[in-house]
């Protein structure tokens, strides 16, 4: 059993757990993620490590409510318990000094892509991060992402914060302005499909960091296959990250939908549960 | 003396039309009465070859005799001092190519050899039912760790903790057993079963702690430090995908992850339980090996309106147990001897509609021996599916090798460890199981694991005598 140590709902529908789990605070890197089952019929979902206090042994993850498991786990308050939480799994972020870097971070990816932007910090590059979000009270980790950047873009919809527009647009103005020596981008599927073709339009490395469906998160299964440079990849234990321009984005995308109906089945019923209850 | 019958005494089995479409367990097993009166088909002989093609050498004619006699508890004993694991050997052992095959009633003519899989089932059944308290001894040996909780792991901590050593398990998923529990179906092995038996390893002290994966969670090198010897034993489950055209559409599955959804996560009780499986209708699987049979009876238990095998040679090399194809057909599934796939065909939201194949005749031996399937040109056909399973075979868990080179492999991927000894490059670390022979059968797993318990005593053993002797 893994303890929720502070909960916290960041915005309407992003929530932030501290979990008591000690051997995995010691060990994770930025770029790897847990695979959580709340209890006996749950399914296993994966979460970012956000943040660690190996210290306390605790470990920070960020989850936007959007089917039936989040919407059950954000239900997990201080002092409930998880019946497993299993990881630090998959390859870590290669976290090195490579001069300057270009960070991009949409939605709740800026989760995932905290980590990495303290790590490059702290290994010396000159760190531009950009986020995006479709509006102000949405935009998670503002200020923990600036104190770790050299510059810090926010992008949103409405433009309630920062520019209105794209995190693509605020990328190109980047490449045109200046040298870019490795960049990343995470968040949905289709920004970060975009986010490659601006970064390759420009020849920039782009790491993006690939969330398909998973289930034991530790090459078992190959459920979580994504075609890579035209091999088969799997992302639990080869990834999540992998270099942007070789992913076969069609059937990535396309293989996130799979269980759609079923998905939908199973959060319109926990729904109407609640609303009994 | 009553007169031997021909046939093997019938065991109850659930009703074809009626199993096919639920997950409980086929083979209902022997009643005492029954079992008795199959014991007594025995020969008891002398030169007992049944044993001789058992694995771990059971000493079958003795457990037999024993049932025969009515003395249950004297049965249960002889095959404690081989096996740990009977009641799922009894069911899952492919005895037609082992001790069956080589019983010399079955030898005769017109007999069937004596059903020695399902007198073992009755046995350790009954020992379940009737359990023996456990006498734990004080674990003052030494410190042993395990990476997996398959058979060859569970027997290594079983045998240890029995001989005075603390021995904690180490496993990356949620729930012990490895295929015992991912893997093989409940229809032919019960949670159930499984779960008792590995209680009982418990109970004799062993420390079982899950949703460690080794390599990640903690690794290799600290238990090798921690510890005073290691037994790997991480099986080898690792889908191989053919990687033809399509193998991305919605609906293509490896068998691992097919398997894995119904029975680790319980997909078939969705939404009770979260995991979902896609609805089987029309079910092509590939391959022909017990894990073939295991999808395909499966997806025929999911509600399937037809199921195909297809399998690149014929029924004569059909690597699966004999009695689970048999067992197939009677449920429905149909079969396409000498047939492959060549291409996946999906729609365009990305749903498989149809499994492209081609026609295949048997050509030269290759180097196993086996004549080798060669293409037969412009043979090709489409078996319309909504569902594809690839059952083409697995290899090695990679996670905790690809962090631990120390640990040498073979041009294979798999452990390079001494079969005899279970010794592996590192000093202290034994292997055995799938993570060396590659994946095989459940008996040899747990035949590994008796060997390296006994190995890893001997090593321990010294090692503290050498320690006593440099301080003395
Ligand atoms: C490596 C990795 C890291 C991730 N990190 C985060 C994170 O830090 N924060 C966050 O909010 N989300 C993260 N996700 C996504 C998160 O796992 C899914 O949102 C969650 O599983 C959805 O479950 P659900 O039941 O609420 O929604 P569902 O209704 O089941 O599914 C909604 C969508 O989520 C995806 N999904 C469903 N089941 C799984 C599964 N078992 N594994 C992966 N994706 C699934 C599918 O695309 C599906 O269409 C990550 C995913 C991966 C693979
Ligand atoms: C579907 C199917 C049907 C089968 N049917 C039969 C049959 O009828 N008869 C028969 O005799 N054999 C059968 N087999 C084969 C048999 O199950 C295997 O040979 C046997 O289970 C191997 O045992 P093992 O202990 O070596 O490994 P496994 O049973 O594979 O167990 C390995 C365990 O190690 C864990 N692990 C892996 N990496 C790590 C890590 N880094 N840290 C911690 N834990 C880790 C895994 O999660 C797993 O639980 C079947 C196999 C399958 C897949
Ligand atoms: S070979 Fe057959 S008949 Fe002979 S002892 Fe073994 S089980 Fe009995
Ligand atoms: S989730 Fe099973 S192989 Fe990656």
């Amino acid at each position: 059993m893994f303890k929720v140590t502070a909960y916290e709902r960041l915005t309407t529908n992003e929530y932030q757990l501290w979990i008591d789990a000690p051997r995995i605070a010691a060990r994770a890197k930025p770029g790897q993620f847990v695979i959580i089952r709340m209890d006996e019929t749950g399914e296993r979902i994966p979460l970012t490590i956000c943040e660690t206090n190996p210290k306390d042994g605790q470990i920070r993850i960020i989850f936007q409510v959007i089917g039936k498991s989040t919407a059950e786990l954000a239900e997990f308050k201080t002092g409930s318990e998880l019946l497993d939480v299993v990881g630090p799994l998959g390859t870590p972020t290669a976290i090195k000094n490579y001069g300057t870097v270009l960070l991009v971070g949409g939605g709740v990816g800026i989760a995932a892509l905290y980590p990495t932007v303290k790590g490059l910090k702290q290994a010396g590059n000159r760190v531009i991060t950009v986020l995006g979000a479709k509006s102000k009270d949405i935009l998670i980790l503002r200020d923990e992402c600036a104190k770790y950047s050299d510059e810090l873009i926010l992008m949103t919809d409405d433009g309630s914060i920062g520019r209105k527009g794209l995190v693509t647009e605020a990328m190109e103005d980047v490449f045109n302005r200046e040298q870019i020596d490795q960049a990343w981008a995470v968040g949905p599927g289709i920004m970060m499909r975009f986010c490659t073709q601006v970064a390759t339009k420009h020849d920039v490395p782009v790491y993006v960091s690939l969330n398909p469906i998973m289930i034991d998160g530790t090459g078992m299964c190959g459920c979580c296959r994504v075609t890579v440079d035209n091999h088969i990849r799997f992302a639990c234990v080869d990834g999540p990250e992998f270099l942007g321009a070789g992913v076969d984005w069609d059937s990535f995308m396309q293989r996130m939908r799979q269980y759609r109906v079923q998905e939908k089945q199973a959060f319109e019923q926990y729904e109407q549960l609640r609303q009994v209850q | 003396m009553v007169k031997r019958s021909y046939n093997q005494t019938p065991i109850k089995a659930q009703d074809p039309e009626v199993r096919s479409h639920n997950f409980n367990e086929v083979v209902l097993g022997y009643s005492l009465d029954e079992g008795r009166l199959e014991a007594s088909r025995c020969l008891q002989c002398k030169n007992h070859p049944c044993m001789l093609h058992c694995p771990v050498m059971i000493d079958i004619p003795g457990f037999i005799k024993k049932i025969e006699d009515g003395d249950m508890d004297g049965a249960r004993k002889i095959i404690a001092k081989y096996s740990n694991l009977g009641a799922i050997c009894g069911r899952v052992c492919p005895q037609e190519k082992q001790c069956e095959m080589a019983c010399t009633l079955g030898r005769s003519k017109k007999f069937e050899p004596v059903a020695i899989g399902k007198l073992e089932r009755l046995v350790s059944d009954w020992d379940l039912d009737n359990p023996e308290p456990v006498k734990v001894i004080p674990h003052d040996k030494g410190r042993v760790a395990v990476v997996g909780s398959g058979p060859s792991g569970l027997t290594v901590a079983g045998d240890l903790a029995v001989k005075g050593y603390e021995v904690t398990v180490f496993e990356a998923l949620s729930t012990p057993g490895g295929v015992l529990i991912y893997g093989i179906p409940e229809f032919r092995l019960p949670k159930a079963t499984v779960k008792k038996e590995i209680d009982r390893i418990r109970d004799l002290g062993v420390k079982i702690e899950t949703d460690v994966v080794i390599g990640k969670t903690i690794t290799m090198s600290e238990l090798v430090d921690d510890f005073d010897a290691c037994y790997v034993g991480v099986g080898a489950g690792a889908p191989h995908f053919m990687s033809i055209p399509g193998t991305n559409l919605m609906g293509v599955y490896s068998s691992s992850e097919y398997l894995t959804r119904i029975n680790l996560m319980h997909s078939y009780k969705f939404p009770t339980y979260d995991t979902p499986i896609e609805p089987a209708k029309q079910v092509v699987v590939i391959g022909g090996g017990n894990v073939a049979m295991d999808s395909a009876r499966s997806a025929m238990r999911l509600g399937a309106e037809n199921v195909s095998v297809i399998y690149r040679r014929s029924l004569e090399e059909l690597p699966a147990r004999i009695e689970e194809y048999h067992h197939s057909v009677e449920e429905g599934i149909q079969y396409h001897w000498l047939t492959n796939p060549v291409a996946y065909l999906g729609d365009e939201n990305g749903q498989l509609t149809g499994v492209k194949c081609i026609k295949m005749e048997l050509g030269e031996p290759d180097e196993s021996g086996r004549r080798r399937p060669v293409p037969i040109a412009g043979s090709e056909f489409i078996i319309p599916a909504t569902t594809a399973i690839e059952a083409i075979g697995q290899g090695a868990n990679r996670v905790m090798l690809d962090t631990y080179p120390d640990l040498k492999t073979n041009k294979w991927g798999y452990v390079d460890a001494n079969e005899e000894t279970c010794a592996t490059s590192v000093p202290g670390v034994f292997a055995g199981g799938d993570i060396v022979t590659g994946a095989a059968t459940v008996i040899l797993a747990m035949g590994a694991g008796k060997i390296a318990a006994k190995e890893i005593d001997e090593y321990i053993t010294n090692k503290t005598a050498k320690k006593t002797s440099h301080s003395a």
